[in-house]
């Protein structure tokens, strides 16, 4: 299987989806000719040319406004938000129209459109280009909500979201673009794979549930303590809405203790939803309070700062402790 | 052809909108038909006389939706009272394979699309959010949100494009978006004519200024006719007297004709009125004078085209008798589907919401179904 990045993964994937359906269109600032910000779509608008991947003007409301009007006419838009910062003069569009289309319709209109958004701090950007504002989507119905933490997943991921007939809000984790590693971009995804989570790497003593940029920060902390003698299980979420609750407790009714780790800040963060879920369920069979790692309730600092404001290996590490301490 | 001067509409307070900014007009409010330079209309006698009757049903439609929201039985009801010219006109400009995109007054477009009436009250009801099929009827549900479909009909046209529906002058397919005063300032408006003019889109931005958003009237929202900011989008824009059945439809149609055949995009600025309050919530007497009222009322959409079929000897006594006849029998069905209309399923609300039903979302239908069922054991 070849190596990619994760950006040529995605990158492969979106060649894949639009090889795969001729209603696949690409629209978004910079996308064309320059291949995005990040080249996520580099070389496509040469190979499909300027029909099926274009520019357009700047404005994400008008962006998502008008791929709401491409699906009303058949179309399967990909839309490329160009930061997480930006995504919200699009808010109005996404969850006034995007998401309550297809119910208001009764079912006759679907929206098969996804918005890709470069997401997650950790590369020295200046304001606005390192925030996680997945939750404002995952609160509201009609939305779905991923995030893919490693190349496979993404090439997977990502075709499953253009395939679907809901509107997909699909978060990269743009500090782990250029990690590499093994994608079949030929592997046709199985149904449904897009909405679970998956064990990472299995353990007994207590487990991190993570998603997108913080799978790698949880593995590393995994690893460290596995030289201490402790077996902690990694569970990666991959889809935020909907929650994939049983895959979450099938692991917390083993390890009895629950550590969530996220970028976005804590207060109503996923982590408070999986929190309270996990308690209704789990109540009698805790050994610990489910605790969080997450960053601050602050903006999200200059980037001199960020590393105290994300979390990381040690802040991990130490709510582990925390919770083995109950 | 004669070319008549047509007055300036004197709306008080509208005088800073209107520096020699005369509408197409082809209907006088005496019923006098003048013509254009540029816009021409030549109907059989009975397309004038169906238009008529268009604005006759359309208002009825309208009073009996209010005094069924009076008499609690509509949540609200948003009328258009006084815009039935640019809602008739522009509608029946439309061919079978356009697209309309309304806000939630169109209810004339509605008409014109062949909405049945009643799924426009099941909306103002709170039995559905409309329930008509988009596709089937190329005629988009009702949009709340002030401007978002402006965007959406700009993607719609681009997809027009895209599948290269665009250029033949009979088979060319056209979009067109309806929005109002209040709505020119939002955002969404102005990247719709950004994308529209830079893609070229085949669409027809229709305004009706109506002079009032709720209680702010246009000044408040623009300091040029507002057909005039297309020309700094790049595109034409017209100003015509939404008043005017027969100038309204001429000049849509002519919007529609271009953008079918590939030459872009046209804003038409129907300059009309709210006769009505914004919604059935609203008290318009707090905000604007009687006197303005009276002076619109003077050109009443409905009185000059009757004068122009009366003047044109295109109708006798019984035309009219069987029309009234014809909307008190449409008053009837509607006030009698209003009273049954069935108050939607409250499983229904988990359904749809999406394409493939999520597993939370299914398990608390279920839960709530539970819990309906205990009430339902109770009661029996």
């Amino acid at each position: 299987m070849p190596v990619l990045t994760l950006a040529k993964a995605l990158n492969e994937a979106l060649r894949s989806a639009m090889e795969r359906d001729p209603k696949v269109v690409l629209m978004g600032e910079d996308i064309g000719r320059l291949g995005g910000v990040f080249r996520v779509t580099d070389g496509l608008q040469k190979d499909f040319g300027e029909d099926r991947v274009f520019d357009t003007p700047l404005g994400e409301s008008g962006i998502v406004g008008t791929a709401i009007g491409l699906a009303i006419r058949g179309y399967r838009p990909v839309c490329e938000i160009q930061f997480d910062g930006f995504i919200y003069p699009a808010y109005d569009q996404i969850v006034s129209q995007l998401a309550k289309i297809r119910a208001r319709s009764r079912g006759q209109v679907p929206m098969p459109v996804t918005i890709r958004v470069p997401y997650g701090g950790g590369i020295g950007a200046v304001e606005h280009h390192s925030e996680s504002p997945e939750a404002y989507f995952a609160h509201t119905a009609g939305l779905k909500v991923v995030t893919c933490s490693n190349p496979a997943d993404g090439s997977a991921m990502l075709q499953q979201a253009i395939a679907s007939d809901d509107p997909v809000l699909f978060f990269e984790p743009k500090r782990r673009y250029w990690e590499k590693g093994e994608v079949d971009p030929a592997a046709v995804p199985e149904p449904g794979a897009l909405w679970k989570a998956r064990v990472v790497r299995p353990g007994r003593d207590a487990t991190l549930l993570a998603y997108g940029p913080m799978v790698r920060t949880c593995l590393e902390a995994a690893g460290a303590a596995a030289e201490e003698g402790r077996e902690l299980e990694v569970l990666d979420l991959r889809s935020l809405s909907p929650l994939d609750l049983p895959t979450v407790l099938e692991s917390v009714r083993r390890t009895r203790r629950l550590v969530v780790v996220h970028e976005a800040p804590s207060y109503v963060g996923l982590g408070a939803e999986i929190a309270a879920r996990v308690s209704e369920e789990l109540y009698y069979e805790m050994e610990a309070p489910v605790l969080r790692v997450t960053g601050f309730d602050t903006p999200y600092p200059p980037s001199r700062l960020e590393e105290e404001y994300l979390p990381d290996l040690d802040r991990v590490l130490h709510a582990v402790d925390r919770s083995l301490a109950y | 052809m004669t070319l008549l001067e047509p007055a300036p509409p004197p709306s008080p307070g509208s005088d800073l909108l209107d520096p020699a900014a005369a509408p197409v007009q082809l209907l006088t409010p005496e019923g006098e038909r003048v013509h254009h330079p540029d816009y021409d209309v030549e109907l059989s006698d009975e397309q004038y006389r169906e238009l008529y009757r268009d604005l006759v049903l359309v208002r009825r439609i309208d009073v009996e939706a209010t005094a069924l929201q009076r008499q609690g039985e509509l949540g609200i009801w948003a009328a258009l009272l006084g815009q039935e010219a640019a809602q008739v006109g522009s509608g029946r400009a439309l061919r079978p394979q356009d697209f309309a995109f309304p806000t939630y007054r169109e209810h004339g477009v509605a008409w014109c699309r062949g909405i049945d009436p009643l799924r426009l009250l099941g909306l103002f009801r709170g039995a559905s959010n409309g329930g008509w099929d988009p596709q089937r009827t190329r005629f988009n549900l009702y949009t709340i949100v002030i401007g978002s479909q402006t965007l959406h009909a700009t993607g719609y046209a681009m997809g027009q494009q895209k599948d290269g529906a665009v250029g033949d002058p009979d088979s060319g397919e056209a979009t067109i978006a309806y929005f109002g005063d209040g709505a020119s300032s939002q955002g969404d408006v102005n990247e719709a004519f950004v994308w529209a003019s830079v893609y070229g889109c085949p669409i027809v931005f229709f305004c009706q200024n109506n002079q009032w958003g709720i209680s702010t009237p246009t000044a408040t929202q623009t300091r040029i006719p507002l057909y005039q900011r297309a020309r700094g989008f790049g595109f034409p824009g017209v100003r015509v007297d939404g008043n005017d059945v027969l100038a309204t439809y001429a000049v849509t149609r002519a919007a529609l004709d271009a953008a079918r055949t590939g030459q872009g995009p046209t804003l038409v600025e129907a300059f009309t009125y709210r006769m009505g309050a914004h919604t059935t919530s609203d008290d318009p007497t707090r905000y604007r004078l009687a006197s303005e009222l009276e002076a619109w009322r003077l050109k009443d959409p409905l009185e000059r085209m009757k004068s122009f079929l009366y003047k044109q000897q295109l109708v006798d006594s019984d035309f009219f008798a069987q029309l009234e006849a014809d909307a008190d029998a449409l008053a009837a069905r509607i006030r009698k589907g209003c009273l049954e209309m069935p108050d939607p399923d409250p499983l229904s609300m988990f359904d749809e919401v999406y394409a493939e039903q999520t597993e939370p979302l299914a398990r608390q239908r279920a839960q709530f179904a539970d819990y309906l069922a205990g009430f339902a054991d109770g009661s029996s």
